[in-house]
């Protein structure tokens, strides 16, 4: 019982993080909305069982990556979006179409996948076998993500540089 | 105990916010921020069918979004940068020309 | 097992004991702050009101709660006003998880020394701190002045670099625990080689970590000489320039509620944690070990605060070099050869 109120009250907060994520004008707002959806689903996680997962979540999502967004967004001093005749054909056809799509895909899950109930902490993801998984089965994943990373950086690099400090320039069109 | 498929609910609800925020949004830092909801959503998921099977792959993939995730964050602020520095505009309507 | 009840009701009381104990070793560190870096510059610092100024943090903190609280027009209210509270909020959060001793038994009831003991300690304590940039952050651009936004750009853009180096840092001593959890780290601790060098982390070839982490958490709390987010001499006072009265002193709070945080937790990784010779009675037996701790959270304050009236601030640019181009390289360096040592033992 106190595992439904915990998950009713956390999946209520991360789905009005999500609409005010849509309805805010401004970029700032929406990026603390995706932040509270981040952190909401952190406890989601941990409900299941997957605390690693969910200290990562907050680690990653909501210390380093939402930071550079709203690091972004400050640099740019990004103002409140204006309306134009593109999103206005969006809204009309975008919002009713979510609301049948998510309607149709609850409406499945609820009814046709059963009633397999998951417990509290149902599976505990501890360190330590996520780390030997990780550094056994998936090694090669694991490699290849790490170039990933190198390839974004040298392209974030480059990309953002500024062309005339010398670094790799970029042609001024 | 929660059914799971609540939480595949929850999971679809979100990815189904970042569609529509793809869509209807025009500042495209918060397209991005789109893009990332919709990854968390697909999160979800992948940990509640991990719970379900009793498997830590699940878990494991999410770690891999993650990472994804981030690097994509990098590049495509640093596009975001670009633009704004060429353009001085973050509207996508007025992103439309292919060479300055 | 324990009731819910008691349960709750002992969290409570710790709760209640651990903020009481929190805010005034913070009030109490501004004091030796003001003390300390007024003998390094040969004055006297606080000393008219009480014994040696000992009350000057009363005195302080009425006239915050009495100062008049001005909120300049041109400022994003929401945001403004939340920004104080989120970096309060994160910084005395952070405390829930670091244990200041071992199990106690008080009437009946066995119960550890921590407001709650959880497996993933650190990670959560490494998750709190890098929440609170965004209080900084917000600040900075939610006041709508330039120097503002200059000192919230440039605290968003350190604490990120920095949070690398220091969760590097931290890595050779899990890897020499096997644990996340603060109090197997802790306990890992124990003991000493021959009965004299304890077999603190530092002592076991993490010296390196320890100055990595040093450095680095000077960083993460915009401490001189990595002030850059509230340079005074040029951004007046950074992030914090629109504030005033008791919203500066939430950020001011928070500011050295973070040192604290830092300091515990670099005793706890680092220095042994609680451990220390134990002598005499029972009684003094089981408060020497809290004793221990704090007085290692002391040294750690002292440091900070020596480093702050010897060093001068870096330049941005420099700042942001060093964070990359040495401090991350010798902590990825520290984490490869701890993980060579420890393998080639086991």
């Amino acid at each position: 019982m106190l595992h439904l109120t915990i998950f009713l009250i956390f999946g209520a907060v991360c789905v009005a993080g999500a609409v005010n994520l849509l309805v805010q004008r401004h970029p700032i707002n929406s990026a603390l909305s995706l932040i509270v959806v981040m952190a909401s689903l952190a406890v989601e996680y941990l409900l299941l069982g997957a605390e690693f997962v969910a200290a990562v979540q907050v680690i990653i999502y909501a210390g380093a990556i939402m930071v550079l967004f709203v690091f972004v967004i400050m640099l740019l001093n990004a103002g409140e979006e204006e309306r134009t005749k593109g999103s206005r054909v969006a809204m009309i056809f975008g919002i009713p179409g979510m609301l049948v799509g998510s309607g149709l895909v609850a409406w499945v899950l609820l009814e046709r996948s059963g009633t397999h109930a998951v417990e509290a902490g149902a599976l505990p993801g501890p360190p330590k076998t996520i780390a030997w998984l990780l550094f056994h089965e998936f090694l090669l994943p694991f490699e290849v993500t790490s170039v990933l990373v190198l390839i974004a950086i040298m392209g974030a690099v480059v990309l953002a540089g500024h062309s005339d400090s010398g670094g790799p320039a970029k042609k001024e069109g | 105990m929660v059914p799971l498929s609540y939480y595949l609910v929850l999971s679809g609800i979100l990815f189904a916010c970042g569609v529509t925020g793809f869509l209807i949004k025009r500042n495209i830092i918060t397209i991005f921020m789109s893009i990332e909801l919709m990854l968390n959503g697909v999160n979800l998921s992948f940990v509640a069918f991990a719970a379900q099977w009793g498997k830590l792959s699940g878990q494991i993939f999410v770690f891999f979004v993650m990472v994804v995730a981030a690097a994509e964050a990098a590049v495509g602020l640093a596009i975001i940068i670009a633009v704004y520095r060429t353009r001085e505009t973050l509207n996508v309507d007025q992103v439309n020309l292919l060479k300055l | 097992m324990l009731s819910v009840g008691t349960f709750v009701l002992i969290s409570i009381i710790k709760i209640v004991i651990a903020l009481i104990v929190l805010l005034t070793a913070v009030a109490y560190t501004v004091w030796l702050e003001r003390k300390v870096v007024g003998h390094i510059q040969n004055r006297w610092g606080p000393t008219r009101v009480g014994p040696f100024g000992l009350l000057q943090p009363l005195a302080d903190g009425v006239k915050f709660i009495f100062k008049e609280d001005l909120t300049s027009p041109h400022v994003y209210r929401p945001l403004y006003i939340a920004a104080p509270m989120i970096s309060l909020i994160f910084a005395l959060t952070s405390i829930a998880v670091i244990p200041v001793g071992n199990w106690v038994t008080v009437g009946g009831i066995h119960t550890p020394l921590q407001i709650t003991d959880v497996n993933m300690g650190l990670l959560i304590v490494l998750g709190i701190t890098s929440m609170g940039v965004y209080g900084v952050a917000l600040a900075g651009w939610s006041s709508n002045s330039k120097y503002s936004l200059l000192g919230g750009l440039r605290a968003s853009a350190q604490m990120v670099s920095y949070e690398v180096s220091l969760g590097l840092s931290l890595i050779g001593v899990l890897i020499m625990a096997g644990s996340f959890s603060l109090r197997d780290i802790v306990d890992a601790q124990g003991g000493a080689y021959w009965h004299v060098i304890p077999r603190w982390n530092i002592f076991q070839g993490q010296i390196f970590a320890f100055f990595i982490y040093l450095t680095a958490a000077f960083a993460e709390t915009n401490r001189i000489p990595f002030d850059l987010p509230e340079a005074e001499t040029e951004l007046v006072a950074g992030y914090h320039t629109e504030y005033s009265a008791m919203k500066f002193a939430m950020f001011f709070m928070a500011e050295y509620a973070n040192m604290i945080t830092v300091a515990c937790l670099a005793s706890l990784l680092f220095l042994g944690g609680w451990h220390g010779p134990l002598f005499g009675p029972a009684w003094l037996q089981a408060i020497l070990p809290l004793f221990w701790f704090a007085l290692r959270i002391f040294g750690f304050l002292f440091v900070y605060i020596w480093v702050r009236g010897t060093l001068p601030r870096f330049r941005y640019d420099q700042l942001m070099a060093f964070g990359w181009k040495v401090l991350l390289p010798l902590a990825i360096a520290n984490l490869m050869i701890t993980g060579l040592i420890v393998a080639l033992k086991s």
